[in-house]
């Protein structure tokens, strides 16, 4: 239509920083598209997040203290965490290595934590002493349950050095 | 003299379904030629003509080719074996089991399938340093090098993902490590890591998610990935031949002795 192009043309928007119908048609329209772009991200990422997880609790019941003598260091395999017992008390190590996540296992010869990934090594306490781990191993909320058992959350990490006396 | 055979196919050739299917019609003409790489959608991708040294051994040594050839033999192979494997923890191993002891032919379709994974990967490689040192790169095909990277990324988290699969002791502590490292991304590093495991740990939501993606999703974006590479192959001027690209030495006039290849 020659008539439309005329009136675009000869009328344009004054001052210029008012828009004319078309482009605010247009700025409105990839608006909406984009809010709606943004809302299917929003969809599909809840979607990928599974609400409920068939994973086994943190809290794990490691069974009566007695059964872990003065000087023992015990890694639960299943569980992956060391239940230690020192002069000062008891205290909980997640075996897990803050490197990449492999299993680290105790070595009593060496007297250390060891990761056979890629070779990082902890002390008994969990510090790091060599190898690639960012952090040492965390400390693990461990107490005493009514029933007299020890028990250890893995979800909960603790500051260094607080010992459970018995 | 034409045989019998050339008769048939002649007659074959006028029918009303050929000449509905193949459009071009009959004849040897250059033009002929063209439309019947031209209006097949497989072929389309093509070009019409190419110089006869842009498809000998020299120019190339074929290794797309063969790259793709891996592809289609994993394709093939993959889809044999999914009629045996369940994606479940208390199945997936020993389906592999059986697939190695109990199923015919398993062991060497996953063989096959196996060896093929690692040739394909073998193979990318050398592709891309065959390209990379001829200078094939450059311009006008900068832009296909980038699409070859994005094959190269999707070839590698193929593999990846394929090493879960089986269910064992090396999958599992790979994924762990390798899922661990997405961690690593600053701010959004946990967020994709749980994503990607659909939970915290290597478990069931794990296997099926890394089944899809491997099964799916992956051999999905490469299909669309590898139908632009060989298109912008055309639209780049075909493939790279040092002789007949501007501005090289030999594209040079030569003594009027020696013969132009």
């Amino acid at each position: 239509m020659p008539t439309m192009t005329t009136t675009t043309q000869t009328h344009p928007a004054p001052g210029g920083s008012e828009l004319d119908r078309r482009e605010f048609f247009t700025k409105l329209g990839l608006g909406s598209l984009g809010v709606a772009a943004a809302g299917t991200l929003a969809f599909y990422y809840r979607y990928l997040s599974p609400n409920v997880l068939f994973e086994p609790s943190p809290i794990v019941n490691a069974g009566k203290a007695e059964n872990y003598p003065v000087g023992s260091v015990t890694l639960d395999v299943d569980s992956a965490i060391y239940l230690i017992h020192v002069a000062e008390g008891y205290f909980s190590l997640s075996a897990i290595c803050t490197h990449l996540g492999c299993m680290t296992a105790w070595k009593p010869e060496l007297g250390m934590i060891a990761c056979p990934c890629h070779g990082s090594r902890f002390s008994e306490e969990g510090q790091k002493l060599a190898g690639p781990a960012p952090k040492p191993l965390p400390w693990l909320r461990t107490w005493i349950s009514d029933d007299g058992e020890l028990m250890v959350d893995r979800a909960v990490t603790i500051p260094q050095m607080q010992f459970l006396r018995v | 003299m034409p045989s019998t055979i050339d008769t048939y196919f002649e007659k074959l050739e006028r029918t009303r379904m050929w000449r509905s299917i193949f459009r071009s019609g009959r004849g040897s003409s250059t033009l002929h030629n063209a439309l019947a790489i031209q209006q097949n959608v497989f072929l389309h991708l093509f070009p019409t003509k190419v110089r006869k040294r842009m498809v000998g051994l020299g120019a190339t040594w074929y290794l797309g080719t063969l790259t793709l050839g891996t592809f289609l033999l994993l394709v093939i192979t993959g889809i044999l074996l999914m009629l045996y494997y369940h994606p479940s923890v208390p199945q997936a191993y020993s389906d592999v089991k059986d697939l190695r002891f109990v199923v015919s032919s398993g062991l060497f379709l996953r063989n096959l399938h196996r060896w093929a994974a690692h040739a394909m990967v073998f193979l990318a490689f050398a592709h891309m340093f065959r390209v990379f040192y001829r200078g094939a790169y450059r311009a006008p095909r900068e832009f296909n090098w980038v699409v070859g990277v994005v094959l190269l990324l999707v070839t590698l988290l193929l593999s990846y993902t394929g090493y879960l699969l089986p269910w064992d002791q090396l999958a599992y502590w790979a994924i762990t490590v390798g899922t661990n490292i997405s961690s690593a991304v600053p701010l959004i590093g946990d967020k994709i890591h749980f994503l990607l495991l659909g939970g915290n740990q290597v478990n069931a939501n794990a296997l099926l998610r890394f089944y899809v993606l491997h099964c799916v999703i992956l051999p999905l974006t490469a299909v669309v990935f590898l139908a632009v590479h060989f298109w912008r192959i055309r639209k780049d001027g075909g493939l790279y031949v040092r002789e007949s690209e501007p501005g090289t030495a030999s594209a040079q006039p030569q003594p009027a002795s020696e013969e132009r290849k």
